[in-house]
C-alpha cells in the first residue's frame, strides 16, 4: 500500500484514538497531580428533628473564590502518588527501619492497601492467564476432533461462560458457593466440616476468584485457538502421521509451534484484562479478602466523599502496571517482526 | 359505526376520569419539572409515588441503592438531571460539600404551610432539607426462642452475647446472632454505633484530626469480634438484605437492624409463621457503662437542587410537600416508617425507633469529613475481625487511611 492511501485509511481511527483514548489519559494525568483546595471550615449549628448540635461545614463562598483563582485545585505534584493510599514511600521506609526481619517487613508492606492489592492482582494474573489459555487450548483440541454434527452445540455450550454477563455469572456462582448454597454445602459434606465457608477464608476466596476467572475467560482462548486450529497445514500433519508421530507428538511438534504467534497475541490481551480484575471482586463481595487497583478506583469514585485525584493517580498506576507487565511480550513481538522484515 | 363512536367516547371519558382521580391539586401554578433521586426502600417509594400524583408537573424518579453515586453529578449539571435528592443526615453532607442544593427559606415562607417546624433541617441558620421520617438501628429478637430458654430481652451487647451462648448451647441455632457486617459501608456503620456506645469521640476536639485508636476503639472492635463469633461465618458478605434473609429463614434470633426494614420481617411474606409472628422489636443496645446507646439516629428528608429553575424548584417543593402530606398515610404506608407527619399513629413495628429516640441516642455525625472516615473504617476493620491483625493495628490503619484521604481533600494540612 502506498504511504498516502495508508495514512488516509488509518486517519479516522487514529483521530478517534487520540480523542477517546489519549486525551482522557492526559486529563487523568493532570487530575492526578492536582488536589482540591484546602477546605475552609466554619463552625455552625445544625438543627433538626433530634434537636440542635454544634457542627462544622464547608464555607461555600470561600471555596468558590479559591476555585475561581485556580480552577484545577492546588498543585501537589507527586504527593498523591506517594501517599499512604498509593505507593506509600515513607510508610515503606518506616516499615524497613522498624521491621524485625524480612518476613515482618513484607507483612508490613502487604498491609498497605496498594501493595496488598498488587499482591492479589499479580497472583491472579499469573495464575489465570496461563491456566485459562491451557484450558482453552484443550477444549479447542477436543472440539476439533468431534464429529461434525456435534460441533455446533458443543461450541455454543463452551462459549456460555463468555456470553453470560460477568456480573451475573459471578453472582450466580456467589449464591452457589454460599454456606447454604449447593456448592458450599457439597464442600462442607466432602470436607466433613459444617462450619467450612468459602467466603470467610482468604485463601479459599482467592482460589474461588481465580477459578471464576479461568471459567469465564477460557472460552475466549478456546475460540481463538479453535480458529487457529483450522489453519494448521494438513500436509504437515499428514506427513507427521506417516513418519509415525503419535497424537501427542503431532500436537507438540506441529500444532503448538504453528499457534505460537496466536498465543502471544492472546497473552497480551489476557494479561491486560486480568491485571484490571474488577467484576468478580464486586459480585463475590470479596473486598475483605482481595482487592485490586480497579476496585480502588471504583471505591474512590463511589464513596460518600469522592476522591477524584486519588482515583486518577490509581488509574495512571494501573496503566503503568499494564505497560510493565506487557513489556516482555511487546519486546518479543517487536524482535520477531524485526527479524522477518530484515 | 355510531355505536362504535359512542363506545370509543365512553372509553375516553373513563380514561380521562381515572387520570382526573389520580391528579391532585398541589398548588402548582406554573408547570415545572420534578425529578427525584433517592434510596430504594418502601417509605421512599411511597413518598415518590405520592409526589407523582400532582398535576401540572413533568415527573420522573430514580430510586436506587446506588443513589449516592449519581446524585451529586446529576444535580451539578445545569439544568440539573435531578431537581431533588432524597437523602439522610449522612448523605446530605456530600451535597453540602459540593454546593448542589439550595436554601429553602424563601420556598418555606411562600409555600411551607403545613410543614412542622421540627421537620425543617437548618444548617447554619438556613433551611436545607425537609425531613419526613426518622430511622435508627435497634434490637430485633425472636420472642419464642428467648421465652423457651428463659432469657430476658437483652438491653446490652453483653447480654446479647450471654443469650447467644445459651441459644447455641441449647442446640436450637448454631449462629443465633445476625448483623449487617458486610465489609464496606455496613461494617463501618456497626463500628460507628459501637464506638459511640463505648463513649468514644471520633476527632480531636475542634479539628478534623481523627482519633479512634484508643481504649474505646479497641473495646468496640473486641465487642464486634465476640458478636461475629455467633454469626454465620459469611458475615463479612452480609449486608442488610442478606441479614434480613437470614432472619426470615429462621436462622437468627437476635440482631441489630434498621427500623425501616423491620416491617418486611414482620409481614407474612417470605418467612414461616413461627418466624414472623415471633419477630419483635426492642430499643437500642448499650455496650459497657457509658450509658450512651450503641446506635445512631437518622432522618430522611428531601432537598431541592441549586441549579433548578424557579418554576422547577417551586414545583419540586410543592410536589414533595404533597408527597409527605397527611394524605400519604393509609393502612399500607402507616407501618413503613416513623413518619413525621400529622395523623401518624405508631405501629408496633415502629416501637424500636421510638425507644431509640427516648433512650437519647445521638444523631449520626454530620461533619464534612466524616464520610472519609466511614470509608476508611469500612476498608480496614475487616482485617481485625478475620484475625489477621490486632485491634490497635486495624485502628492505626484506619487513622492512616483517613489522614491520607483528608489531606488529599484539603481537610488536613
Amino acid at each position: 500500500m502506498r504511504h498516502r492511501s495508508f495514512a488516509a485509511f488509518v486517519l479516522p481511527s487514529a483521530l478517534a484514538m487520540l480523542l477517546f483514548i489519549a486525551a482522557p489519559i492526559v486529563s487523568v494525568l493532570i487530575q492526578s497531580v492536582y488536589a482540591p483546595h484546602a477546605q475552609v471550615i466554619v463552625e455552625i449549628e445544625n438543627c433538626g428533628p433530634f434537636g440542635c448540635t454544634k457542627s462544622t461545614t464547608v464555607d461555600q463562598e470561600a471555596t468558590a473564590r479559591l476555585l475561581e483563582e485556580q480552577p484545577l485545585g492546588r498543585f501537589v505534584g507527586g504527593d498523591i502518588y506517594l501517599n499512604r493510599n498509593h505507593l506509600a514511600t515513607s510508610e515503606i521506609g518506616a516499615a524497613w527501619s522498624a521491621a524485625s526481619g524480612l518476613g515482618d517487613f513484607f507483612s508490613r508492606v502487604l498491609n498497605l492497601p496498594f501493595y496488598g492489592a498488587l499482591a492479589f492482582t499479580l497472583t491472579y494474573t499469573a495464575v489465570v492467564t496461563p491456566l485459562a489459555m491451557i484450558f482453552g487450548f484443550f477444549i479447542a483440541l477436543s472440539v476439533n476432533s468431534l464429529p461434525r454434527f456435534m460441533k455446533g452445540p458443543t461450541i455454543f455450550f463452551s462459549l456460555l461462560p463468555m456470553i453470560v454477563t460477568p456480573l451475573v455469572g459471578a453472582l450466580i456462582l456467589f449464591w452457589m458457593i454460599d454456606a447454604r448454597g449447593i456448592l458450599g454445602s457439597a464442600l462442607q459434606a466432602i470436607a466433613g466440616d459444617p462450619n467450612l465457608s468459602l467466603k470467610a477464608s482468604t485463601p479459599l476466596t482467592w482460589i474461588m476468584l481465580m477459578v471464576y476467572g479461568i471459567w469465564s475467560s477460557a472460552p475466549f482462548a478456546f475460540v481463538i485457538y479453535y480458529a487457529g486450529l483450522q489453519t494448521v497445514p494438513q500436509d504437515t500433519l499428514e506427513s507427521a502421521m506417516i513418519d509415525g508421530a503419535t497424537r501427542w507428538e503431532r500436537v507438540r511438534y506441529v500444532i503448538l509451534p504453528h499457534l505460537i504467534p496466536l498465543t502471544t497475541f492472546m497473552a497480551l490481551i489476557k494479561i491486560m484484562d486480568n491485571f484490571r480484575v474488577f467484576e468478580p471482586i464486586v459480585s463475590f463481595q470479596a473486598a475483605a479478602h482481595a482487592q485490586s487497583l480497579s476496585y480502588f478506583i471504583y471505591q474512590d469514585l463511589g464513596g460518600e466523599t469522592r476522591l477524584l485525584s486519588s482515583a486518577a493517580a490509581t488509574s495512571v498506576l494501573t496503566i503503568l502496571g499494564v505497560a510493565i507487565l506487557l513489556s516482555p511480550v511487546v519486546v518479543r513481538t517487536w524482535r520477531d517482526y524485526g527479524r522477518k522484515i530484515a | 359505526m355510531h355505536h362504535f363512536k359512542k363506545a370509543l367516547l365512553a372509553g375516553v371519558v373513563v380514561i380521562a376520569g381515572t387520570a382526573f382521580a389520580q391528579a391532585a391539586d398541589c398548588g402548582i401554578t406554573a408547570k415545572g419539572r420534578v425529578s427525584i433521586v433517592g434510596n430504594e426502600f418502601p417509605a421512599i417509594k411511597s413518598v415518590a409515588a405520592k409526589a407523582a400524583e400532582c398535576d401540572n408537573i413533568e415527573f420522573s424518579s430514580n430510586l436506587t441503592a446506588d443513589h449516592q453515586k449519581i446524585n451529586v453529578d446529576g444535580m451539578k449539571a445545569n439544568p440539573p438531571a435531578f431537581t431533588s435528592a432524597i437523602i439522610a443526615n449522612s448523605s446530605i453532607v456530600a451535597l453540602m460539600n459540593e454546593d448542589v442544593i439550595r436554601p429553602l427559606d424563601d420556598l418555606v415562607a411562600k409555600y411551607g404551610e403545613g410543614i412542622n417546624p421540627q421537620q425543617l433541617i437548618t444548617i447554619d441558620g438556613k433551611i436545607m432539607a425537609v425531613a419526613f421520617m426518622a430511622n435508627s438501628q435497634h434490637l430485633v429478637y425472636r420472642a419464642d426462642v428467648l421465652e423457651e430458654l428463659g432469657i430476658a430481652v437483652p438491653t446490652s451487647y453483653e447480654e446479647v452475647v450471654a443469650a447467644a451462648e445459651k441459644i447455641r448451647a441449647s442446640g436450637k441455632m448454631q449462629n443465633p446472632v445476625g448483623g449487617a457486617y458486610a465489609s464496606g459501608w455496613n461494617l463501618a456503620q456497626e463500628f460507628v454505633n459501637m464506638y459511640i456506645g463505648a463513649g468514644g469521640e471520633f476527632y480531636k476536639p475542634g479539628t478534623a484530626e481523627v482519633s479512634v485508636n484508643n481504649a474505646q476503639g479497641v473495646a468496640a472492635l473486641e465487642t464486634m469480634k465476640t458478636l461475629s463469633g455467633y454469626m454465620n461465618p459469611d458475615f463479612l458478605t452480609h449486608d442488610s438484605n442478606a441479614t434480613s434473609a437470614e432472619w426470615e429463614a429462621g436462622n437468627v434470633a437476635l440482631m441489630n437492624m434498621w427500623g425501616s426494614r423491620t416491617g418486611v420481617l414482620m409481614d407474612a411474606e417470605g418467612s414461616a409463621p413461627e418466624v414472623h409472628t415471633n419477630t419483635k422489636v426492642s430499643g437500642p443496645l448499650t455496650v459497657g457503662s457509658s450509658g450512651v446507646p450503641a446506635t445512631t439516629l437518622w432522618w430522611d428528608g428531601w432537598t431541592v437542587a441549586k441549579n433548578a429553575s424557579e418554576e422547577d424548584a417551586a414545583a419540586t417543593f410543592l410536589a414533595l410537600k404533597h408527597g409527605i402530606s397527611p394524605a400519604l398515610l393509609n393502612e399500607e404506608t402507616m407501618g413503613q416508617a416513623v413518619w413525621m407527619i400529622d395523623g401518624y399513629t405508631p405501629a408496633p413495628v415502629n416501637e424500636g425507633v421510638f425507644k431509640t429516640m427516648a433512650a437519647k441516642a445521638v444523631p449520626y455525625p454530620m461533619l464534612p469529613y466524616h464520610g472519609l472516615l466511614h470509608t476508611a473504617l469500612g476498608d480496614n476493620i475487616a482485617d481485625f475481625l478475620q484475625g489477621k491483625e490486632s485491634a490497635e493495628q486495624a485502628l492505626a490503619d484506619v487513622e492512616a487511611a483517613y489522614t491520607a484521604a483528608a489531606k488529599e481533600k484539603g481537610f488536613l494540612n
